[in-house]
């Protein structure tokens, strides 16, 4: 199993980048997502995977449980995650609204 | 010692507080005051961490390695106080300089809530809640930068989104793995757990994957275009604070992490830090004399002051970190000071290019005094605070034999006198170019220039009173160097 995840995760990496070095903004936004997910999955398997355990049982042996903190901490990068590609939809659609461009070729104002 | 947890709980009460209040002037006052308060309450701190140097607080009642740690160490609460005094000059400077078209009182919600995220970054003890203070950091910085929806800087906040979002990834990556190694996030178990390990190779994943992070937020050398490209989008007001505190921020976390526990693998890791510390300062400050725009010349000189503090770092004796540590509270001030100035001269002129400005020095010989002060300290002229950072600094390349580094910091600071002379000569001494006229005659109040005067005198204190704040600060790189008082004061901190 984790080694089936650990391909998962290489194969969201590999296309989150793919998608952030495209020139549309939109494609970017998606690549961020995908990248995203694949540093949550990562995250989340650093800790090893025991499956059909529980986390915590009064008295029963450490060994045989599952670690809590890497899923508490995923939880909350997702939902950071979730805040960021909110803020950055609006930001892409209020730019395309005053540009009408999806082009990151035609983003040179600011560096001239 | 609960005390720590003010510089996090303060302004997330102004941020509550400005959401609430809908007059604009009342939002103004209250915004001066707030970050009055804000320096009272961490002077208090300042002054518990010289009487015991150290202070830690366990949130939650939970023993140390469990419950997040909160620290104030001298570096921690030295940063604190200068983030304090910049954030109460920058409130009384918006008082003029934020206007109706950048969201008036939805400023200052993004304004605390920014506070909060830097205060917490430089307080916890705690990987993944630091990652949660850059977060929060990063979202009030999103929203600041593209507050005006000019077309400009949609284009700039993109930019900026951009590279950062990706250092967050990468941040997030590290830490997933350094838990996966360790087992354990808080700072201080790490540091114990990592001080025996023999297996640098493997920790140096992760350590690069934040050395990635942290350096796209410090801005050093391959990683730094967002700066220069989105910075003299926004609102001056906006810029200025960035410009003292954001990528400091960054800076502080390599110091913290390089110091405290990846510290296995020391010859690669501080040849790497050299070499890019030379590349940052060296690129930094040749963008900067080409350019002709205040606020442009001004970000570069950013980045290529990032480079002074690398590379502090990298030479890792007790006098570079020192430095390091001067150098960055002496930048923070002088470089916030800089581009408020910068926006006083834009809205008398009404433009920020250098072609079209000059004869300020006739005009307000006041402005100009504030002007060379720290544009001085800046470029390192006696007996200005920049002067003793950098001999600091390059005293100690000198003494650890790294002639190359330190050659190439001098030639920089050439540079930087340069492209400050620029500023100088053409918005102060040159006649005012004739074809460009002034619509409106904007005389600058004392409000205007009182928060120059206070981070002026800042600079000038750093100078005159180097000795006092020269202990200071090698008392923080003691600690710094010296990791083993820090651990053993957060781990056996069980009540």
């Amino acid at each position: 199993m984790e080694i089936l995840l650990a391909i998962l995760t290489g194969l969201l990496f590999a296309v989150g980048v793919y998608l952030i070095l495209r020139r549309s903004i939109i494609k970017f936004i998606i690549g961020i997502i995908f990248l995203s997910n694949a540093t949550n999955l990562l995250v989340f398997l650093s800790a090893g995977l025991v499956s059909g355990k529980p986390v915590f049982v009064p008295g029963g042996e450490i060994a045989m449980q599952a670690d809590p903190l890497p899923q508490a901490l995923v939880l909350t990068a997702i939902v950071i995650g979730f805040g960021i590609v909110v803020f950055t939809i609006a930001l892409k659609y209020k730019f395309f609204k005053t540009t009408g461009t999806d082009d990151l070729d035609q983003l040179q104002q600011t560096d001239k | 010692m609960n005390i720590i947890a003010f510089p996090i709980f303060f302004p997330f009460l102004l941020v509550i507080v400005m959401i609430m209040v809908r007059s604009v002037k009342l939002a103004k006052c209250l915004a001066i005051a707030g970050s009055a308060i804000n320096i009272i309450g961490i002077l208090l701190i300042f002054q518990q961490v010289s009487k015991n140097d150290i202070l830690v607080l366990n949130m939650g009642g939970w023993p140390a390695p469990y419950a997040i740690t909160l620290v104030a160490d001298y570096l921690s609460s030295l940063m604190l106080l200068v983030t304090a005094i910049i954030v109460f000059s920058i409130s009384v400077y918006a008082y003029n300089f934020i206007q109706e078209d950048d969201g008036n009182s939805k400023f200052y919600v993004f304004f605390f809530s920014l506070l909060m995220g830097v205060n917490g970054a430089f307080i916890t003890g705690d990987v993944f809640n630091l990652y949660v203070w850059f977060e929060v950091m990063l979202l009030s910085s999103f929203v600041l930068i593209t507050l005006g929806k000019r077309k400009e800087q949609l284009e700039g906040g993109i930019k900026y989104m951009a590279l950062n979002l990706i250092a967050s990834l990468l941040f997030l990556a590290g830490l997933g793995l350094l838990y996966g190694k360790t087992g354990t996030l808080n700072m201080a178990h790490l540091a114990q757990i990592l001080k025996d390990d023999q297996q640098a190779i493997l920790i140096n994943t992760s350590a690069m994957l934040f050395f990635i992070a942290f350096g796209i937020k410090a801005a050093v050398f391959p990683v730094f275009f967002w700066l220069p490209s989105s910075y003299h989008t926004a609102n001056i007001t906006i810029t200025s604070l960035f410009a003292g505190l954001l990528t400091k921020v960054g800076v502080y976390a390599l110091i913290r992490f390089f110091t405290l526990f990846f510290i296995q693998d020391s010859d690669f890791w501080h040849t790497l830090l050299l070499i890019i510390a030379g590349f940052t300062m060296i690129i930094g400050g040749m963008a900067a004399s080409a350019h002709y725009e205040t606020r442009r010349i001004l970000s570069y000189h950013i980045i290529s002051q990032i480079g002074y503090m690398i590379m502090g770092l990298g030479i890792f004796t007790p006098l570079a970190i020192a430095g390091a540590i001067y150098f960055t509270v002496h930048n923070m001030i002088a470089k916030t000071n800089t581009f408020l100035i910068a926006g006083v001269i834009n809205k008398m002129k009404g433009t920020y290019y250098l072609k079209n400005i000059g004869g300020l020095f006739k005009e307000s010989p006041m402005l100009a005094i504030l002007f060379i002060i720290p544009a001085f300290a800046l470029a390192g002229i006696p007996p200005l605070s920049g002067f003793f950072a950098k001999f600091m600094l390059i005293k100690a390349g000198f003494e650890d034999e790294h002639y190359f580094v330190t050659s190439v910091a001098i030639f920089t600071g050439i540079l930087t006198l340069y492209s400050v002379i620029k500023i100088w000569n053409e918005a102060f001494l040159k006649k005012h170019p004739d074809e460009t006229k002034v619509h409106d005659k904007f005389k600058p109040g004392f409000i205007d220039i009182l928060p120059s005067i206070i981070l002026g005198l800042g600079s000038i204190g750093l100078g005159v009173f180097a000795k006092y704040f020269f202990e200071i600060t090698s008392a923080a790189a003691e600690q710094l160097l010296n990791p083993d008082f820090y651990i053993n004061n957060i781990l056996n901190t069980v009540k």
